[in-house]
């Protein structure tokens, strides 16, 4: 099992490398990495489609955490630190992480299904066949376009989360919406901005390319797209979290 | 024949996790042949366009295509060349979420430096060489099985390619259809001067198309005639394949391992 981990830890990075290398050959004969409708669709499909499921979630989530959190701080009179709380907490946490599990579930498994599909069909080889790098083709326009849309979203969910965690303490614990964003603006840091903004980007490079490295080795007709991409989401979400572990433990040692 | 190869399988051998699927194919391919390579399902006739195309490497020996040694090529290189070579899938392999023109249209739009009114031209011109005008905006998903390879044909012609590769054109169609791609596949061939490799298992599409014939059988190609010469061919394995004779050595059980 970990060697079969270690073959697709080492095969993700190739894919990676040879489709940074077939777009660099593109540009080496004066033409763009790859056509920007292609990169526009995907974009579309990937950010603006996606900002409905990533509102209501992150929306959701903010009610919920700033309400539990509330009524545990109300008992020490600190509810006046849920803004930060909330803040800081999406900023640099949730929203990334919140982001990448939504797109994972619904976008990684899109690629999946759609360059599975594919592969099966023989058009990823008719594809390379014709002389076109499938992989400058189909996977640099999606990976660009996640890896974009990753940061974008992400801030759409912690302005969310504000929203939502704004109202239910204005509500329950008669926190003012002016009182609550003023204590917002003065406990973020732009440290934290920045820290969320990168492991945002990073996810969506991470989900990107685990998506894709499913759908193009899928193998087994229907069934083994179907596989793929109940793989793809598992495997996407696991590293998403497993990656935003490690990147705290790092941070930490290096902020503390 | 002194005339210089198109392509050339130079004692090409290639094996999939140790299991041998050809071994030591020595075949030339010459321009403006019609070669038809024949075998029995399963048996590495269309491994052998995926060779010409670089999609496979050989464990050994190399395949020449005119003084270029694909299995050599940067990757660069070897997508010009793929440029060079049309190939028609057996599942038409069509780009199924696009329509008719833009699956034509896909090649020059990543390969050529045309504008689009110049492609539009060019994908009306194709189609109407294979007898599809006007299905221009019908997606594969509404084609016949036979629209769907004529469309495939279509867009292998696209960059005027000079050499076209069909794996089992004619798979799956009735015989009418059969024929009229068998026809189709002679009229461009000979139209465009192309040299085209065609690889079958149905007998009648064979006779009619072929320049040239290949049988491969156990990974070797173990004759290389005309098709006047195969229909007349002493080979045991030759005839049952042309007459699809159920009794031969093609379905005697191989030797047990032991006694070999």
């Amino acid at each position: 099992m970990t060697r079969n981990a270690l073959v697709n830890l080492g095969s993700i990075i190739w894919l990676l490398l040879n489709t940074a290398e077939e777009m660099a050959d593109n540009v080496r004969r004066g033409r763009l990495p790859f056509r920007a409708s292609a990169l526009f669709t995907q974009a579309d499909r990937t950010a603006v489609g996606s900002v409905p499921l990533v509102l209501m979630v992150s929306f959701f989530l903010g009610l919920t955490m700033a309400l539990l959190t509330g009524y545990q701080l109300l008992k020490f009179g600190v509810e006046r630190l849920i803004p930060s709380l909330i803040a800081i907490a999406f900023t640099r946490e949730l929203g990334p992480l919140i982001t990448g599990i939504v797109l994972a579930a619904r976008i990684g498994a899109a690629f999946t299904a759609e360059l599975g599909t594919m592969q099966v069909a023989e058009e990823v080889e008719a594809i390379e066949a014709m002389g076109i790098g499938p992989l400058r083709f189909l996977v640099a326009p999606r990976l660009v376009a996640i890896v974009a849309a990753m940061p974008c979203l992400s801030v759409c969910s912690v302005i969310a989360a504000l929203i939502g965690s704004c109202l239910i303490s204005w509500v329950t614990l008669n926190i003012v919406p002016a009182f609550f964003f003023d204590a917002v603006l003065s406990s973020l840091l732009v440290n934290d901005i920045v820290i969320g903004f990168f492991k945002a980007a990073f996810f969506g490079l991470v989900i990107g390319l685990i998506a894709c490295f499913k759908g193009l080795t899928v193998q087994g007709g229907a069934e083994g797209v179907g596989r793929a991409t109940t793989g793809s989401v598992v495997i996407a979400i696991t590293s998403v979290i497993g990656f935003d572990s490690v990147f705290n433990i790092i941070v930490t040692q290096y902020t503390k | 024949m002194t005339e210089t190869p198109l392509v050339h399988l130079n004692q090409v051998s290639l094996a999939f996790a140790g299991k041998p699927v050809l071994n030591e194919i020595e075949l030339k391919i010459f321009p403006q042949d019609r070669l038809v390579i024949l075998g029995q399902s399963g048996g590495g006739k269309s491994t052998m366009l995926r060779l010409i195309l670089g999609i496979l490497k050989p464990t050994a020996g190399e395949i020449k295509y005119k003084h270029l040694r694909v299995s050599r090529l940067s990757r660069s290189k070897l997508n010009l060349l793929r440029s060079r070579i049309g190939m028609v899938y057996q599942y038409s392999a069509l780009i199924s979420s696009s329509n008719v023109r833009d699956n034509l249209a896909l090649p020059v739009r990543e390969l050529g430096r045309k504008s689009e009114g110049e492609i539009d031209t060019l994908v009306e011109e194709k189609l109407a060489m294979v007898g599809m005008s006007g299905t221009e905006s019908k997606m594969p998903s509404e084609l016949s099985g036979g629209m769907r390879k004529r469309v495939s044909l279509a867009r292998a012609l696209m960059l005027d390619p000079e050499l076209v590769l069909f794996d089992e054109p004619s798979a799956g169609l009735d015989p009418v259809m059969s024929s009229v791609i068998d026809e189709l596949i002679i009229n461009l061939t000979k139209k465009t001067n192309t040299t085209s490799v065609i690889v079958t298992h149905e007998m009648d599409s064979a006779f009619r198309i072929a320049t040239r014939m290949a049988m491969l059988y156990q990974g070797a190609i173990i004759q290389d005639a005309t098709p006047e010469d195969f229909k007349s061919s002493d080979d045991p394995v030759v005839r049952q394949f042309v007459t699809g004779g159920v009794e031969g050595p093609m379905t005697e059980p191989l030797p047990d391992a032991d006694n070999t």
